[in-house]
């Protein structure tokens, strides 16, 4: 059997070959700032072969999530801090209970000539809903939804009854798997919805392609075709700047270092798109301490674990999630690194000179080095840590009743919802094991609340909490890299999964 | 030779057999399954547990077995647990691609690997064979992603000439021969050194054999003295080595593959191991085993063709 190189290696010689060979200077790029209509755009995106699926509530992957939404739009999406922003619901409000919610529909067409109505809107709830899909992902978030209280108003209005309380309704609309179809709708080999680009082939684990659709309710895109392809890491490195895609998906530091004198590639870095960190289980000794946890959270050493496990490329983080986001607490002060308040707290703890076990992967490149920095560095205030591997492709699922200390690291997603997805009792990725009723109620009752400073001011002292007593040690805010060719114009820094992120029906080539 | 093949064919049903229950245990014993794979980062253990009992994962490893073994027997290969397609689909896409390659590379390589191991044969020890030694030992020697990596840098990034790699060729790549050059570039720079050393160290071994010095001495022209007396009995260290090498290529080079984004039979078992996708694993191991088996029984007979006195068909 051939061995296989491991994307590391392979990286380091595309970059030291790049490197090697290619001393031409950067040119700065010239041409037309307005859009040019035409051309057929190829993207290319992280590949998850036969897994890949073109139906929108079953999407998993971000190359599945980037061909829906060429062909499909949602009520809402969210806009680069987070909050959300209308799509195909107009407007919306809710009664003062923050439990029936209004969303008024934009006259929007479906591919086949449809005209998007409220019946449109109730079955892809229900068929998100629906309890024999199991690969429904959006079904936990929106489990709240009181579906057989549900109904149109007109036809172009929708009320949605929630069974409690939920000021975050809308957010919960734009997440993974919220995709709105066409009534009656089921046949994932026949996507018809009302993006900006109309389906035309699809084969799983290879490519996509789809024509301009020009009745698309937010205009026309200004390409004639987009096609999403699959590559690994090196042939999407390859494939951009060869020319044969405009656009490659998630790129490397160390890729970004080998094309920074290459004219025909700019990378596109969008800052603060989710969080690096480490995770301590927070139900069993010796974390169910909170001064043993925060012992853990004074000697890391941030800066360093940003320099060498993000090649830089982060902004430091501060044990709590969403920097930048809507409801992120102001004024906070920097998490400093304090080796002697460490050591005190390991001290009174008992836990000085002890040893805890670090649970890792190479689910994440950056996870098992992470993991040995993270080792050193406790090494130094007096804490011995034992790192040992697990299996990366079930890592994610395992650490959720596995290790002490374990990697954790998140994308974009807004704060409450990455609360209630990942800090709640009931929650399905608990990986610090925080399991606190008051908390729970605390967190319930502020999203309930439908006045925004209230509700901002009470999502604040719940994050306080996380980050004083819980089991979250968050160092980084890595930015996330795109690359795309010189040609393609009209590319913004966006998080993955908000609103202009991987959106090509404003893009154009140049 | 038919009794011998016959009983060769035989055996290798019930290699086919013990080797898929091999593998499916330890398909089996690899931590995780399909469903945690699945929903790795995703979802909670919950959800896990409703898509292990959608993918039947909550049954006993026997039954499971018993019902793919059926399935097989009818001629069905199942379904992939990951994607809900046919597996048969994953099986034909792959291997075409990787067969494609692997034709093209044999085709080019025994000629080449020939020409290569007899002139260096025949002139051993002349500023040709050790320039042609030097040449194929130092390729040899480089691994064959750097090699990748090089020719990519050159012909494709930095000249042009050639594409990268084969992402959005979708299922047009055998209309795109432009595609086939590097990777095949590539292929054969390891595999026509090797079998040329193999053919090139037979040659050595005939040409000072007591049967061709006979032959020198009673007057054979010397090309038919190469053609006719020296070649068959230099080419069945070859006809072996070409077996490995055919076994090899079409079991996948994942290496050139990853590189160059070849959607091949590596790639794809790879990603079956990953995805836990038990059937998918099943269907491409045994057919490559099945080839391999096949290959070398091919091997075989061939060498007993060539050189009939040698003791192969025991």
């Amino acid at each position: 059997m051939p061995v296989a190189p491991t994307r590391r290696n392979a990286l380091l010689m595309a970059a030291a070959v790049g490197t090697g060979l290619f001393t031409g200077c950067s040119t700065a790029a010239s041409g037309s700032s307005s859009p040019r209509k035409g051309g057929s755009l190829r993207a290319a995106f992280p590949g998850a072969g036969v897994k890949e699926t073109m139906d929108p509530h079953a999407q998993r992957q971000f190359v599945d999530i980037a061909r829906h939404k060429a062909v499909f739009d949602k009520l809402v999406e969210l806009d680069a801090s987070l909050r959300p922003v209308p799509r195909l619901a107009r407007t919306w409000s809710s009664d003062a209970s923050a439990r029936v919610w209004t969303f008024e529909l934009r006259e929007a067409r479906f591919h086949d000539g449809h005209v998007l109505d409220a019946d449109d809107v109730l079955h892809s709830l229900a068929r998100i809903l629906d309890p024999k899909a199991a690969d429904h992902l959006a079904k936990k978030s929106l489990s709240s939804v009181d579906l057989p209280n549900c109904r149109a108003v007109g036809r172009r209005s929708v009320e949605i009854r929630l069974t409690r309380p939920n000021a975050e309704l809308p957010a919960l609309l734009a997440m993974t798997g919220t995709a709105i179809v066409r009534a009656g709708w089921d046949d994932p080999r026949h996507p018809v919805g009302t993006g900006p680009f109309r389906f035309v082939s699809f084969t799983a684990g290879r490519s996509f392609v789809a024509r301009r659709f020009d009745d698309h309710w937010n205009g026309a895109p200004h390409l004639d075709e987009v096609r999403v392809l699959s590559a690994e890491s090196e042939a999407r490195g390859a494939a951009v700047r060869s020319g044969e895609v405009h656009y490659a998906h998630e790129m490397t530091p160390t890729f970004a270092r080998s094309v920074e004198h290459d004219s025909r590639v700019r990378v596109v870095a969008t800052a603060r798109s989710g969080v690096q960190g480490f995770a301590l289980k927070t139900d069993r000794p010796p974390f169910d301490d909170p001064d043993a946890a925060m012992a853990v959270k004074l000697l890391v050493d941030r800066e360093r674990l940003v320099d060498v496990v993000c090649a830089g490329r982060a902004e430091i983080g501060n044990d709590l999630y969403g920097k930048g986001y809507t409801y992120y607490p102001d004024g906070l002060e920097q998490r400093e690194r304090d080796v002697a308040e460490a050591r005190r707290l390991l001290r009174r703890t008992g836990l000085l000179g002890k040893t805890v076990s670090f649970y890792t992967s190479t689910a994440s490149d950056s996870f098992a080095q992470a993991a040995h920095l993270f080792a050193e560095q406790a090494e130094e205030a007096g804490l011995r840590v034992k790192i040992t591997n697990g299996p990366p492709e079930s890592y994610f699922t395992d650490v959720l009743t596995t290790g002490t200390v374990t990697n954790h690291r998140c994308g974009a997603m807004s704060i409450p919802t990455y609360i209630s997805e990942r800090l709640l009792t009931e929650s399905p990725q608990n990986a610090t094991a925080w399991q606190r009723r008051d908390f729970d109620e605390a967190f319930a009752a502020a999203q309930a609340v439908t006045d925004d400073e209230e509700r901002e001011r009470r999502y604040g002292s719940v994050q306080q909490t996380l980050r004083d007593r819980g089991g979250l040690v968050l160092w980084a805010h890595p930015q996330w890299l795109n690359a795309v060719s010189r040609t393609l114009r009209g590319v913004k820094e966006a998080p993955p999964n908000t609103v202009d992120w991987a959106r090509f029906d404003t893009v154009w080539l140049d | 030779m038919l009794r011998y093949a016959l009983r060769r064919g035989g055996w290798t049903v019930v290699q086919l057999a013990v080797l898929s229950v091999v593998v499916f245990l330890l398909t089996d014993l690899l931590p995780g399954d399909a469903a945690t794979v699945d929903f790795n980062e995703q979802a909670g253990l919950d959800q896990v547990a409703q898509l292990r009992e959608q993918m039947g994962l909550d049954r006993p490893a026997a039954e499971r077995f018993a019902d793919w073994a059926h399935g097989l027997l009818t001629g069905d290969l199942g379904t992939s647990l990951v994607g809900g397609g046919p597996v048969s689909g994953v099986l034909a896409r792959s291997v075409t691609a990787t067969a494609a390659l692997a034709a093209v590379t044999l085709l080019l390589l025994v000629p080449l690997a020939v020409v290569i191991g007899l002139v260096t044969g025949l002139r051993a020890g002349s500023r040709t064979d050790r320039v042609v030694s030097a040449v194929t030992l130092t390729l040899t020697s480089v691994p064959d992603f750097v090699l990748a990596l090089l020719l990519v840098a050159l012909f494709s990034l930095r000249l042009g000439w050639l594409p990268s790699t084969w992402v959005g060729a979708d299922d047009l790549w055998w209309q795109r021969p432009e595609l086939f050059v590097l990777p095949v570039a590539v292929l054969l720079a390891r595999t026509v050194c090797v079998l040329s050393r193999q053919i090139r160290a037979g040659t050595l071994t005939s040409l000072n054999a007591g049967y061709t010095v006979q032959a020198r001495r009673l007057g054979v022209p010397p090309v038919r003295l190469v053609l006719r007396h020296l070649l068959p009995n230099a080419a069945v260290p070859g006809v072996q080595e070409l077996a490995r090498t055919g076994d090899h290529l079409l079991g996948g080079v994942l290496v050139v593959e990853a590189v160059f984004a070849v959607p091949g039979t590596a790639t794809a078992l790879v990603e079956a191991v990953q995805n836990r996708d038990v059937p998918t694993v099943q269907a491409l191991t045994l057919t490559l085993a099945a080839v391999a088996c096949l290959l070398n029984l091919a091997a075989d007979l061939v060498s007993r063709r060539l050189a009939p006195r040698t003791e192969v068909l025991r």
